[in-house]
């Protein structure tokens, strides 16, 4: 039998790195490009007004975003109050009890089904679910469908983490004689802290950026948000859209792209807090 | 199928009694007929080649099987006359007479001192005080207290392999069982850790009736009064330790002990 050459194989080896390496790279790169121009573009408007100041339509003059930072901030809480624990609890449904039963597997495709869901749908549900009926647009129906976006991530981020706590745990537990949800809250909670916080935060940013459901629910202001159940609430990202895409006018535009510069730089620090989480887990 | 091979009963009493003991992931029948008796404050050592069921029948003693769905066993476990595997029994009781050691420790992710304070906790109503004294007194009897004394606020798991373990044992022991279970409590922990292990067992027999499953056939020689003989499903041959690797009865036996196969 003759011997293969190994050369082709070492050269045809050599090109696929080489190939994956430039992709890897090219991806970075778009990531770059993009938080390139938003600094460039964002760091001029920049100013300590714009963070004090609320809204003002054009010709007023020290018009900030400050509004709009307290109300995505109000906004964003409201979500997490009402879908996190809700995301929680379904993830220790699916790992902890009935995750292999035909129920648990309806609702993990549900959770599926649903994080796939255009978020713009999901705001014209709260629309139909609150808006409509309460006859008021309002931050609270912009955190209902802020919510309804993170409870699946959290759920299933939840699963996920819980699932990876062995199993020789739960055992120890159950056999030091704790009945199971004190095996749960305890035990497996405690080992599984980091990953579980980590989940809401990654859910925090996934729904940071969101502008659709916003613009159905919480819609906008000029003004401070002074009733979260009953008023309109300003909020970074529809008025991003609004500044970015209605308005004529030049300063109306930078301070969308100051905007759009404090909200990736507010995810790029939850990622990193997320990084720094897990990273102190190892020690 | 097979009866239990038990000419030279010991003279202390009996405190699992093991009948028709049948066992299943989900089809697959695990054991078949079980039948064997644990004597009182012994160590009793379950040997056998890897599958062969030792685990799994031990795993039946507290019940801790049952985390999964598809397992079930059949048959009758008497701890002091009383059937544990009826589905009346109380679980939480039944695991607070009948501790276990895993095979790779598992401390909670919670300090030294609450590994054990915890358990104990869970089971007694103590004042601070007593509560302190309890852990010390387990961790003690575990042989780990001069170890861990000045780090008692660290994490459980910044102890080394062979520390750990004797903290499950500490926490295992500080709700005062009756029964331990140590299934291969030594197959993670180096040869240091093991032979502490190994000697803290024979202290605890005075307190304790203690069921060890081990694949390593000179532990069993080592620690047990008396050792069981499983071979796929079956228990093969039960008598004094001594007769079972100095003259067992069943040429299985022999064979096993001897390195033939396994």
């Amino acid at each position: 039998m003759r011997k293969r050459s190994i050369a082709p194989r070492k050269i045809i080896d050599r090109i696929i790195q080489l190939i994956s390496f430039m992709i890897a790279l090219f991806s970075i790169g778009i990531l770059i490009w993009i938080l390139t121009v938003i600094v460039v573009n964002g760091i001029t408007a920049l100013n300590w007004e714009l963070l004090v100041n609320p809204t003002a339509p054009y010709g007023i003059p020290d018009g900030g975003l400050a509004n709009a930072i307290v109300g995505t901030v109000i906004i964003t809480t409201g979500a997490v109050i009402l879908g996190v624990p809700f995301g929680i609890l379904g993830g220790i449904y699916l790992a902890e009890f009935g995750g292999s039963t035909r129920f648990g597997k309806l609702i993990r495709f549900s959770a599926n089904v649903m994080m796939g869901i255009p978020s713009i749908i999901v705001g014209l549900f709260a629309y139909t679910l609150i808006v409509l009926p309460s006859g008021h647009f309002s931050g609270f129906a912009g955190s209902v469908a802020l919510a309804i976006i993170m409870l699946p991530v959290v759920l299933r981020t939840t699963e996920d983490v819980l699932g990876m706590v062995p199993n020789a745990l739960r055992e120890a537990g159950l056999s030091m004689g704790m009945p199971r949800w004190k095996v749960t809250f305890t035990v497996i909670f405690k080992s599984a802290k980091r990953g579980l916080i980590t989940g809401v935060l990654l859910a925090i940013a996934r729904v940071s950026g969101e502008t659709a459901p916003l613009l159905f629910t919480a819609l906008w202001s000029d003004g401070w948000p002074t009733s979260f159940f009953t008023q309109p609430t300003a909020n970074m990202t529809v008025t991003i859209n609004e500044y970015a895409t209605n308005s004529p006018f030049d300063v109306m535009h930078a301070r969308a792209w100051s905007g759009a510069l404090l909200i990736t730089v507010a995810v790029l620090a939850l990622n990193i807090i997320c990084k720094i989480f897990f990273r102190e887990k190892r020690v | 199928m097979n009866k239990v091979i038990n000419k030279k009963s010991s003279d202390k009493p009996v405190k699992i009694s093991v009948r028709n003991l049948n066992f299943f992931y989900g089809n697959h029948q695990a054991l078949f007929d079980n039948n064997m008796d644990i004597y009182e404050n012994q160590v009793t050592a379950v040997i056998g080649p890897s599958g062969c069921g030792k685990s799994t029948h031990l795993r039946t003693y507290n019940r801790i099987f049952e985390l999964y769905r598809e397992q079930r066993a059949t048959g009758e476990i008497h701890i002091d006359g009383k059937n544990i595997l009826d589905p009346g029994e109380d679980l939480l009781e039944l695991r607070r007479k009948v501790g276990m050691i895993f095979q790779k420790p598992t401390p909670f992710p919670m300090s030294v001192f609450d590994n054990v304070s915890y358990c104990i906790k869970l089971h007694y109503k103590l004042k601070k005080s007593e509560l302190a004294d309890r852990v010390e007194k387990a961790l003690r009897q575990a042989a780990i207290w001069d170890e861990v004394k000045d780090i008692l606020r660290k994490p459980g798991m910044s102890l080394s392999g062979g520390q750990q373990q004797r903290l499950c044992i500490a926490r295992a022991i500080a709700v005062e069982p009756e029964i331990l279970l140590m299934d291969e409590p030594t197959s993670a922990i180096d040869p240091v850790g093991t032979r502490k292990i190994e000697s803290l067992v024979e202290e605890l027999k005075d307190d304790f009736t203690i069921v060890i499953v081990t694949h390593n056939m000179q532990q069993a020689a080592r620690v047990s009064d008396r050792t069981a003989f499983f071979f796929e499903g079956n228990i093969i041959e039960y008598d004094d330790t001594e007769v079972i690797f100095t003259r067992p009865n069943c040429k299985q036996t022999e064979d096993y002990i001897t390195g033939r196969f396994g």
